[in-house]
């Protein structure tokens, strides 16, 4: 099984992964100790905390929702898509990283990618929940949805439409949600079983025993494992360009002017990767520095995935400028004014924030200092989340906007309740994280192991 | 260090795989039964009523013609409840101190109607028109069941989608000659497949297509 | 709260809820029981106002749970049937009715449908010659009217309720005081009066007290009209015109097709009729116009020259010496509107005589005296008389100057001399001129009776308020535009303690007992024994008994052949109106009863003697400077008596496009030089009187002058009227003075820095180049016939596409849209909502783009906005495309919008769960959503209202035009009982059925000899968006201008390509 990176013969690591001085135990402690322990970095509890008031907000705002219907929103008669259906792309884009990181990176046999991938996996989940919920309350009455779209007992004799892309969609991300789950799960298995022995109190114990399924690493063990996790790599693989290219038809088969474009799968992936990256390194970066885990993401990570970011990033300014030339080349009065009102509309300042988000600041990575400055690349990582969410909002709202009558042209200006059920996702987003980091070790640490000097001698198996 | 869980905890688990999803398949088996069964659509359920008509008695007993009492079901959508008077018609000359009539004679008096409660009672979506049916030679009996044996009549279908949309899909199984229409004790004859087929044409009954169409029945 | 057992009740609430709660109906006592039975806790705040909209919130909140009741049972229904059945009345079935909805005491003919005794629609009277079918948004909306809440309920005595009797001893005991004085402290306030019946009732009381005075008001009516043709004649007189006839026609800014005018529904038919050009027959009409702020008919003129009203009559009198070659000193003024005017009084004037006899002059009802009395002379002198205009007996039973009229009755009022004073409606608290204080002078008369729909502000003021009766609730008669005897019948019992005019006026007479009923007929069955009237049946036959001609009239609704005939019985009362009344012509005060011509039985069309070769000029207006301020009335609202209902709040007014609020009517360039925009509020100075208005700038409305329009601001008109209390101010009524009843100079604007939320349905009225609305000239289009293919975009062929070629069997509906004919009065949208169900959804959802109107009336222009003359309108009705390849149908993930075996667009509410993706997807955005509860689950006075074929929309459900697919059910189904096929024009949709300009055609494509299949083989067809290839069954007929080329050489056209 040459699979892992590690067993790779005669692999030396240029500068090594993580920084030297590390052995088995002091790796498995240090990062075991995050989650065995009775103390909270301030840091955790306050961020945590925040998190959860907005988690509660977003309860506020659904049931809401329920209650008095989407009216409360926005939307209306053109723009009948706005925040909720931004948001959800939004999200799943960002649910892209981990399994990318994860899997394609695996089968690339990318060691680095070992003390990252844990927290970007559950980041894919959590981000992916938060998609997933967008496309039910959008409705305003998710229970009629649930119902028609999973029509069993067939009371009425008639199915769902399967030519819709919604449908699409609802296969789409469910398949990646599972997926991602089990790959995620796949992976803690060992680290589980670590808790499980580490433990000091017998509850705890159980419980990452049961969760650990009773793993003991034993070389049967191992080797199954491998098989798995390499199976699961295998077919989140295609999952990740799948879920985008899904979402993004949700758009192109709509005959509306800025929607109906061949460019958005390849667009929306490469869109959903820049994302992404540029949420792990959101993430990351605090959590590294609030653990001390500088000594296992390293610079060499943040640089990498920076480097990864801009080229995404360039690939995503491309696919703007495709848009523009595709505009002027259709010869399609609709086509042509959609760019202009985009450049020149009421919606401007939209797009031209949006060049400058995912244009202009993503440049700055050409040079190495910014690059690899954790400061610059946490503020580069928000303003690319803004600017990937400020797409969306150009491609949904400004494209809407005004189609084709003139008479029917209208603007959309958010609410609070759209707002509030945005941020209230985020932190819904940032609880779960937190939560995470605090229960499950957010580095693989049987991974890192292996990334030791010493794996090279002894292998990577368990004690 | 002391193992954590009896040996045998790995029997359970690998039991509990096939448990859970067993349990949930149950689950979904209990409701699909409780939503297609009586207790949702209300087939089959007694239905309390102001007087304790008998359709057994009047249409089984007596052989009272349906359109006796309800009047507009060939020419309206709404079949009609009969009014105070056409019941008076016979019980000012019969059963005239009959208690059981008592809210009858009363309604009659002060001009306040009867109260029925709707037995066959579609969603107010669905757009039912009896006159088309019954033309098109769709029995009475056919949607309502025996009637003439019914001492207090009772939801004979279960009213569901899936049900109109049987004979909407292939009329040819269900509809009858016009003269039985009316005829409850009609039992449908062996070579029906043909007969049906005949009488589609005959009756120029809509294509599929046309008796599928959302708003043959949705406004 | 128990959510389970709110589900349980509202699981139906799906769908029409109201049919289901006929229990909840038939009594609301009952209804609260049931409520206090279901969930108590809530119930009791069912009657506490402010409890009530908690309450309400929970209902809407477990409404949205209703979808969860899918998985319950439903709440078991109650059926009602009769004690003793109506002959008539088949369950299910609806039956249609004859009556009439008088307007400013003219008669509206409708035809009302009623469900099992519950009206709920009104359409026009096809037999009738004022309405051939159609009816106006006012007259439609009148069905809403009858369900308002917020009627007067009950008769009240200083604001106590009172029994019906304890008025008619009050009326008595006042009564007898009067008998001595012969009752000169007796007024009587009413509206202009063309009943016969009521008029002779009146006529009978004035005989009883000689020296009470009959006084009428009507804010909107026209007194230049009245005495503009007294001036002419000599003598009262009514015009009718007959546009039809018409080649040339000047409108000296008459709007005579404007949505609400008296007569327009006729007017619009016969323009209309005209401009229908096919590949056959490539004549049609011109109109010159010559107004100040844009109209509807403005709109639709081939040449529309901008002055101020006050510059008509200059306009006129040029033109008039011109035409009629008498020199007078007019000839010799310039004309108004410097070169551009003289060039068009030359051009119009040579048109006009190129057509003797077959032109048309027609002054507006906003226009003095003189301007209407040379009107009339113009069509003397162009030979038009009993050709394009007839002139027959006044059809009111009195016609006096009504600003005079009431001028007289406030100034006695002033003096004291007024002790009882019954107003039979029309507010005239409210609409009365700000300078004869009537409000205010109430307070100094004994006794008021006021006689009421609402309790508005002038029952605020009075002592006995009496409800009055719903037009659809009583017995009534009055005449047409025409003339035509128009019978009104009650669709139902009055829903309130409400009484008839009649009933109290009878209090006054001897008789006091008798009911509307007796009243109106007898006097009929009098009138067709005095035999006074050459009544005949439809086969032209005379009936040989009185009860065979009542029958008939009464189903027909309409007396046939008296449009010509003088009233007999009819009145001699005292003149209403006080002498040389200001700011009328001099021949106006004299006022004579109706007998304009000797013999009542001939009709007196020749009877015109010659006008008056230079009529009395009205005086020069104060030329005080500043601006010109303009009146008009709204033109849905009118001067405030449809403030309470939602229908016509909610219609786009014309032009604007404006709902909800009132708006100043601004050039472009006054609201540059005064830095005014869209929804800057200005303070209005006038003759010492201040008002307030939000601005609105409207191209082609001339400079220095500002239009406002009556109805709003008004205090008591109910909860949807009421305003809010910034727009209190918004009042014309403020500003307007007797001796200047519609447009006078000297007003002073300021801006006070406020803003006001406008709302309108429409902001973009450029089309962008796309050209969804395309227009051409005649001669353009002559020459080559497809230039309207040419204009849209390329159109791909059929066979590209992705989607299945389908060829419909059986029938395939479809529609034509004649743009040529449309004139945008927006009819077909009130109808639309009738029949329908569709909801009102308010102010604030219509400023955020939910409207739920299934049709709407787009409105384009082009031209240069700071040279008037040079703009052009275009109204385009835009329903539901049925696209054949429809983009909505592809995208819905369950299937909730499908396509049927006719070709059909069908949309399954219940199906629907809201994702909104084919509201997105539709590129016509014809698609409404119910973005909140939008329907009226709670009032249960309007349950009754609503259209039983039709499923009333819930919240998340998306709705749109389904070609009242119910109609087209109930006549497949009728046809299919009869084994034959649905006949053309079997099946008439509710826009199509209430167009005036029968604009809109719909029927089966595949009968090529229906009328849309001839329609869309016309060249002028063509389909908005093909160049999408979605294959729309509605079409368009390209509109058609007919210019004259001395005002519009060719190629200087503005419109087109």
């Amino acid at each position: 099984m040459e699979s892992t990176p590690a067993r790779a013969s005669g692999y030396k690591p240029p500068p090594p992964v993580i920084e030297p001085g590390h052995t088995f135990e002091s790796v498995t402690s240090k990062i075991s100790s995050v989650v065995l322990t009775k103390y909270q970095p301030v840091g955790w509890i306050i961020t945590t905390l925040i998190a959860f008031m907005f988690l509660n907000l977003m309860i506020v705002s659904v049931s809401y929702l329920f209650l008095k219907g989407i009216g409360i929103w926005g939307n209306n008669v053109p723009v009948g898509w706005a925040f909720d259906i931004i948001n959800f792309v939004w999200w799943i884009g960002i649910g892209h990283a981990g399994t990318l990181i994860s899997a394609i990176l695996l089968l690339l046999k990318q060691d680095w990618r070992t003390s990252i991938n844990r927290f970007a996996e559950a980041m894919t989940l959590f981000a992916v929940a938060c998609a997933l919920m967008f496309p039910l309350i959008h409705t305003g009455r998710p229970w009629l949805a649930a119902y028609w779209l999973l029509p069993y007992p067939n009371g009425m004799g008639i199915w769902p439409q399967f030519r819709s892309p919604l449908i699409w969609d609802v296969f789409a991300v469910s398949t990646y949600g599972t997926v991602s789950a089990l790959f995620w799960y796949t992976g803690l298995i060992p680290d589980l079983a670590t808790f499980r022995d580490r433990a000091k109190h017998r509850v705890t114990r159980m419980i990452y025993g049961a969760l650990a399924l009773g793993w003991r690493g034993s070389a049967r063990h191992w080797q199954r494992y491998e098989n798995a996790y390499l199976l699961l790599a295998g077919m989140s693989t295609p999952l990740v360009l799948s879920v985008h290219t899904v979402v993004s038809f949700d758009f192109s088969i709509g005959i509306i002017p800025g929607w109906h474009t061949t460019i958005f799968p390849p667009y929306f992936v490469a869109g959903a990767i820049y994302a992404g990256f540029a949420m792990v390194l959101t993430l990351a970066i605090p959590l590294r520095r609030m653990f001390n885990f500088e000594d296992f993401i390293t610079m060499r990570h943040l640089e990498n995935m920076a480097k990864i970011t801009l080229v995404t990033g360039l690939i995503v300014f491309y696919g703007y400028l495709t848009e523009v030339f595709f505009a002027y080349y259709s010869a399609n009065q609709y086509e042509k004014y959609m760019i202009i009102n985009r450049m020149t509309g009421p919606y401007a300042w939209s797009y031209w924030m949006l060049i400058f988000c995912n244009g202009l600041v993503p440049q700055t990575l050409w040079i190495k200092r910014l690059r690899t400055n954790p400061f610059w690349l946490f503020i580069m990582s928000l303003i690319v989340s803004i600017g990937m969410w400020l797409e969306r909002f150009v491609i949904i709202v400004t494209s809407l906007h005004r189609d084709f009558l003139p008479s029917s042209w209208g603007m959309y200006y958010p609410t609070f309740w759209d707002f509030s059920t945005f941020f209230g996702t985020i932190g819904f987003f940032t609880t779960l994280m937190f939560l995470f980091v605090r229960v499950l070790p957010m580095i693989s640490i049987f991974e890192v192991r292996t990334l030791l000097p010493q794996s090279k001698i002894e292998g990577a198996e368990g004690h | 260090m002391s193992q954590l869980f009896h040996r045998n905890t790995n029997i359970y688990s690998r039991l509990s795989i096939v448990a859970i999803l067993a349990f949930l398949g149950f689950l979904g088996w209990v409701v699909a039964m409780l939503y297609m069964s009586g207790y949702h659509t209300g087939q089959a359920d007694f239905v309390e009523q102001p007087i304790q008509f008998s359709h057994a008695h009047h249409v089984g007993g007596m052989g009272i013609d349906c359109r006796y009492c309800h009047t507009s079901v060939e020419d309206s959508s709404f079949a009609n409840i009969p009014p105070t008077k056409t019941c008076m018609n016979c019980h000012s000359q019969i059963w005239t101190n009959a208690p059981i009539l008592e809210p009858v004679r009363a309604s009659f008096r002060d001009g306040t109607p009867l109260r029925w409660t709707r037995v066959h009672d579609l969603p107010d979506f669905v757009y039912f028109n009896h006159g088309i049916h019954v033309r098109k030679g769709v029995g009475c009996a056919t949607c309502h069941g025996r009637v003439d044996q019914m001492p207090l009549v009772y939801q004979n279908a279960n009213l569901m989608m899936s049900w109109c949309l049987d004979c909407h899909r292939n009329p040819e199984k269900y509809v009858r000659p016009r003269e039985e229409v009316f005829n409850m004790a009609y039992e449908r004859p062996a070579d029906q497949p043909n007969l049906g087929a005949d009488l589609v044409k005959e009756y120029k009954i809509g294509t599929v297509d046309q008796l599928t169409s959302c708003s043959t029945c949705h406004r | 709260m128990d959510f389970a057992a709110i589900r349980s009740r509202l699981a139906g609430a799906e769908g029409r809820l109201y049919w289901r709660s006929l229990a909840e109906l038939s009594d609301s006592l009952e209804f609260r029981e049931y409520l206090h039975r279901e969930f108590p806790e809530q119930a009791s705040e069912w009657n506490d106002p402010k409890g009530r909209r908690s309450f309400l919130k929970l209902m809407s909140a477990s409404l949205a749970l209703a979808g969860v009741g899918a998985c319950t049972r439903q709440p078991p229904e109650d059926i009602v049937p009769y004690v003793r059945q109506p002959e008539e009345i088949v369950p299910g079935r609806p039956l249609f009715f004859a009556s009439a909805i008088p307007m400013s005491g003219i008669a509206k003919p409708v035809l009302v449908e009623s469900h099992m005794g519950r009206p709920t629609k009104i359409e026009g009277n096809p037999e009738h010659p004022a309405s051939a079918g159609a009816a106006d948004a006012v007259t439609q909306a009148a069905v809403l009217g009858l369900y308002d809440p917020d009627r007067a309920q009950t008769v009240t005595y200083r604001g106590e309720v009172r029994p019906w009797s304890a008025f008619m001893g009050a009326m008595q005991s006042a009564t007898s005081g009067q008998k001595g004085s012969k009752g000169a402290g007796l007024r009587i306030l009413t509206e202009p009066v063309t009943s016969p019946s009521m008029a002779e009732l009146l006529a009978t009381i004035l005989q009883d007290y000689p020296a009470a005075r009959w006084h009428q008001f009507d804010a909107i009516g026209s007194d230049g009209a009245r005495n503009g043709i007294k001036q002419a004649h000599g003598s009262a007189a009514n015009a009718v015109y007959h546009f039809d006839k018409a080649d040339v026609i000047l409108s000296l800014e008459a709007d005579f097709l404007s949505p609400s005018g008296i007569g327009s529904v006729r007017y619009t038919k016969d323009f209309a009729d005209r401009r229908r050009v096919t590949d056959e027959n490539k004549h049609m009409n011109r109109l010159y116009i010559v107004e100040s702020s844009p109209t509807l008919t403005g709109a639709k003129a081939e040449h529309r020259l901008a002055i101020k009203s006050s510059e008509i009559e200059g306009f006129a009198r040029r033109l008039a010496s011109t035409i009629t070659g008498q020199s007078s000193s007019a000839a010799s003024t310039p004309a108004p509107g410097g070169q551009l005017g003289e060039k068009w009084v030359a051009a119009v004037a040579k048109d006009l005589q190129e057509h003797r006899g077959r032109s048309l002059v027609i002054a507006g009802d906003y226009q003095p005296a003189a301007v209407h009395a040379l009107a009339h002379a113009m069509n003397q002198a162009l030979g038009n008389i009993d050709a394009t205009v007839t002139y027959g007996p006044a059809i009111e039973a009195q016609t006096v100057d009504q600003h005079a009229s009431l001028a007289e009755l406030s100034n006695a009022m002033e003096a004291g001399q007024v002790q009882l004073l019954l107003i039979l409606g029309n507010n005239p608290a409210f609409t009365a001129p700000a300078d004869l204080k009537f409000a205010e002078r109430l307070a100094k008369v004994g006794l008021i009776v006021y006689h009421g729909l609402y309790h508005d502000e002038t029952a605020d003021l009075a002592h006995w308020n009496v409800p009055q009766t719903h037009p659809l609730e009583a017995w009534g008669d009055a005449r047409a535009y025409d003339g035509t005897v128009t019978l009104m019948q009650p669709l139902t019992e009055p829903l309130y303690d409400a009484h008839s005019a009649y009933e109290v006026l009878t209090t006054l007479t001897t008789q006091p007992m008798r009911k509307t009923t007796e009243i109106v007929k007898d006097y009929w069955m009098r009138a067709f024994g005095a035999g006074v009237w050459t009544i005949r049946n439809a086969q032209g036959e005379t009936f040989n008994n009185a009860e065979a001609f009542w029958r008939q009239a009464v189903h027909d609704g309409f007396i046939s052949g008296t449009a010509a005939l003088a009233t007999p019985f009819a009145p001699a009362p005292k003149p209403g109106a006080a002498a040389g009344a200001p700011g009328t012509a001099a021949a106006a005060t004299t006022t004579d009863t109706a007998q304009a011509p000797s013999d009542p039985s001939t009709p007196a069309t020749g009877s015109a003697q010659p006008p008056a070769p230079t009529p009395t000029p009205s005086p020069a207006p104060q030329t005080a400077g500043g601006l010109e301020l303009i009146f008009r009335p709204d033109p849905h609202v009118l001067d405030g008596r449809f403030a309470n209902n939602g229908w016509l709040q909610e219609a786009p007014k014309p032009l604007t496009k404006l709902t909800w609020d009132t708006a100043a009517w601004i050039s472009p360039r006054l609201a540059e030089t005064r830095g005014l925009d869209r929804g800057d509020v200005i303070e209005l100075r006038y003759r010492g009187l201040t008002a307030r208005m939000p601005v609105f700038i409207v191209p082609g409305q001339p400079d220095e002058s500002v239009t406002i329009f009556f109805g709003y601001g008004r205090r008591m008109s109910g909860r949807v009227g009421n305003p809010p209390e910034e727009a209190r101010a918004f009042n014309a009524f403020l500003l307007r003075t007797s001796d200047a009843p519609w447009f006078g100079s000297g007003l002073e604007i300021s801006k006070t820095g406020e803003r006001y939320l406008l709302a309108t349905t429409q902001d973009h009225h450029a089309m962008e180049g796309r050209y969804p609305a395309r227009v051409a000239t005649i001669a353009e289009y002559e020459k080559e016939p497809e230039i309207f293919k040419h204009m849209g975009g390329h159109v791909p062929p059929r066979t590209l596409t992705l989607l299945p070629e389908v060829d419909y069997k059986g029938y395939k509906w479809g529609m034509a849209i004649d743009l040529a004919s449309c004139t945008g009065c927006g009819a077909c949208v009130v109808a639309c909502v009738a029949e329908n169900n569709i909801p009102v959804v308010g102010k604030e959802q219509v400023d955020r783009n939910r409207e739920m109107h299934w049709i709407r009336v787009d409105h384009y222009f082009t031209g240069d906005i700071d040279r008037p003359e040079s703009l052009q309108a275009i109204h385009q009705p835009v329903p539901c495309q049925q696209c054949e390849n429809a983009p909505c149908e592809v995208v819905c993930p369950v299937a909730a919008t499908t396509h049927s075996s006719e070709g059909l667009n069908d949309m399954v509410y219940n199906r629907c769960v809201g994702t909104r993706y084919c509201s997105n997807n539709c590129p016509y955005k014809v698609r409404r959503f119910n973005f909140l509860l939008y329907s009226d689950w709670y009032t249960e006075s309007y349950y009754s209202q609503r259209n039983p074929d039709v499923t009333v929309r819930s919240r998340g459900v998306m709705e749109k035009c389904t070609y009242c697919v119910q109609r087209i059910n109930t006549a497949r189904i009728d046809a299919k009982k009869e084994d034959r096929a649905i006949r053309d024009g079997e099946i008439v949709t509710a826009c199509e059925a209430t167009c005036p300009a029968d604009a809109i055609v719909f029927g089966n494509l595949n009968d090529p000899d229906s009328r849309v299949s001839k329609l869309k083989a016309q060249h002028r067809n063509y389909g908005v968006l093909e160049d999408l290839n979605t294959r729309p069954r509605t079409t368009y007929l390209a509109s058609l201008r007919n210019p004259n080329l001395e005002l519009e050489p060719a190629g200087e056209r503005t419109t087109g390509h």
